[in-house]
């Protein structure tokens, strides 16, 4: 059975690999989005906000370097919910009945897929923190080694929850909402681009809807991580949501789907 | 045996879409599924693939009970469904590998058996074209080369040839009647196009879910009186009178 499975997590993983091939101007646009906030945002919002030194960093750092983990996990966000965009089209068009096939748990399944999305995430991670290198944006080069599990972890967890979202998804047109009501919210509401600090001096109550969003803890892990600092707290709160949204996406996970989704057509 | 269907009902909601249905297929042997839409066809082809669960009866794949040990199963099974199940972007040795990974080939071993499984079929000089640029015949072998990868003892074919042009079908008809001969594969095929049906096929009739016949296609003629098997087929279902 571990054979079997290694073949198939090999399987999945070099399917993934090709489309992600295949799809260029996915690879360009995953890149595209933070280097715009990197360049034309960070620029602004530079002037306009001011940092003071909070941990990990241990003197004054440009908003640069401050917004560079944030955009880091923006990233992984995307790719999170583009999986499952690529399931609810994988449903949609029938290929998840090959998948289904399959002599392996369902579930082991799905964590294959899981897995191997979160590694082709990675590849987009360190394409642009090797940019931002080359924009002189100073990174700790042990701190980028350091941060490879907690980007794992938080790839993981933004996959699950894409996949518990794939499964609640009826209809391919009705991923945009995914975008309205999800990844926006998610991002804006985190520690990404501002300390949660400055969110608490405008808001209290938008600081504690930051403070319970889980993608605001994956951003502090991967931040602590890159400045080679375990930040314990963050570290929990991701494992216990990665694990929730994986026993989620599991348990919602549910074949009928399928042959419905075939039937509409 | 390599297919038993026993006391199988299914429901959805309150509509009963399979009722009681028994049936078996041994080694070897072809049949094909007849029914009008709506008989249940599909029903039946989710519940033997597991994109069902079953509600109430027994099936037996090879020998093994599909809820008690439904991994073990799919070991057996080789399915073609009725919507192409190939990724448009990826070569054919690509879809061809993602299938063999997923039931334990080798990339070596699942492209040995490519090769093999295609080259009746002039195709295996296309091993690195995107399927996208094969035509809707050639797809459908590429599917059933992809199906007996894993050297199934039983193929599904849902609706296998729709859409496809006659010489096509044709081909495809008389290539799976060859596995079932030389390979001693079972295989149930459905279909809704009557014209592919031999006089010594063995024929189950499906209609609003429940099993109306399962005879010889030429017994079921001479039983109904009728000289086609479309005849005999609106005869048994009742389709004759409807559109009377």
């Amino acid at each position: 059975m571990f054979k079997l499975g290694l073949h198939a997590f090999n399987g999945i993983l070099r399917r993934e690999f090709q489309r992600f091939v295949q799809q260029r101007s996915r690879f360009l646009s995953a890149l595209v989005r933070p280097l715009l906030w990197l360049v034309v945002f960070a620029a602004g919002f530079r002037a306009a906000l001011g940092l003071s030194i909070i941990p990990p960093y241990q003197t004054y750092i440009t908003y640069e370097t401050y917004i560079v983990p944030g955009l880091a996990c923006m990233i992984l966000l995307f790719n999170g919910m583009q999986s499952a965009l690529s399931m609810v089209y994988d449903r949609e068009m029938g290929s998840m009945r090959v998948l289904l096939m399959s002599p392996l748990p369902r579930s082991g399944l799905l964590l294959c897929k899981l897995m191997a999305i979160a590694l082709i995430s990675l590849l987009q991670v360190y394409a642009f923190f090797a940019i931002a290198l080359l924009m002189n944006i100073r990174l700790p080069y042990a701190g980028l080694f350091a941060a490879l599990p907690a980007l794992v972890l938080t790839a993981v967890l933004l996959g699950a929850i894409g996949l518990f979202l794939s499964s609640r998804i009826r209809q391919l047109e009705n991923f945009a909402g995914v975008m309205n009501f999800v990844i926006f919210p998610m991002f804006f509401m985190s520690s990404a681009l501002y300390p949660l600090w400055r969110m608490r001096e405008s808001s209290e109550w938008l600081y504690w809807i930051c403070s319970l969003n889980p993608f605001t803890h994956a951003v502090e892990l991967v931040r602590h991580a890159l400045y080679l600092q375990l930040n314990t707290q963050a570290l929990l709160i991701t494992l216990a949501t990665t694990l929730v949204f994986c026993v989620l996406a599991v348990l919602g996970f549910r074949p009928e789907r399928i042959t419905q989704s075939a039937g509409r057509k | 045996m390599s297919i038993e269907v026993r006391d199988l009902s299914f429901h959805y909601a309150q509509r009963a879409a399979l009722h009681d249905l028994n049936f078996s297929l041994k080694t070897g042997e072809f049949a094909a599924l007849l029914g009008p839409n709506g008989a249940g066809k599909t029903t039946l082809f989710s519940l033997l693939t597991r994109l069902h669960r079953l509600q109430q009866g027994q099936i037996l794949i090879a020998g093994i009970d599909l809820d008690v040990k439904p991994r073990q199963v799919m070991r057996h099974l080789g399915v073609v469904f009725q919507q192409s199940t190939l990724d448009l972007d990826l070569s054919v040795l690509q879809n061809l590998q993602y299938h063999g990974a997923l039931h334990g080939l080798s990339a070596q071993e699942t492209r040995q058996r490519a090769l093999k499984a295609l080259e009746p079929w002039q195709l295996a000089d296309r091993l690195h074209e995107r399927v996208r640029n094969l035509n809707g015949g050639h797809r459908r072998r590429v599917e059933i080369a992809r199906a007996l990868l894993h050297q199934p003892s039983v193929l599904l074919l849902d609706e296998a040839t729709t859409g496809l042009d006659t010489r096509a079908r044709q081909t495809l008809n008389e290539h799976v009647r060859e596995l079932c001969q030389q390979e001693g594969l079972s295989v149930l095929w459905t279909t809704h196009l009557i014209d592919e049906i031999q006089p010594k096929d063995r024929v189950l009739i499906l209609h609003q879910g429940q099993l109306l016949a399962d005879d010889q296609a030429a017994h079921l003629c001479q039983q109904t009186g009728q000289a086609q098997m479309q005849q005999a087929f609106e005869q048994i279902t009742g389709l004759s009178k409807e559109m009377n």
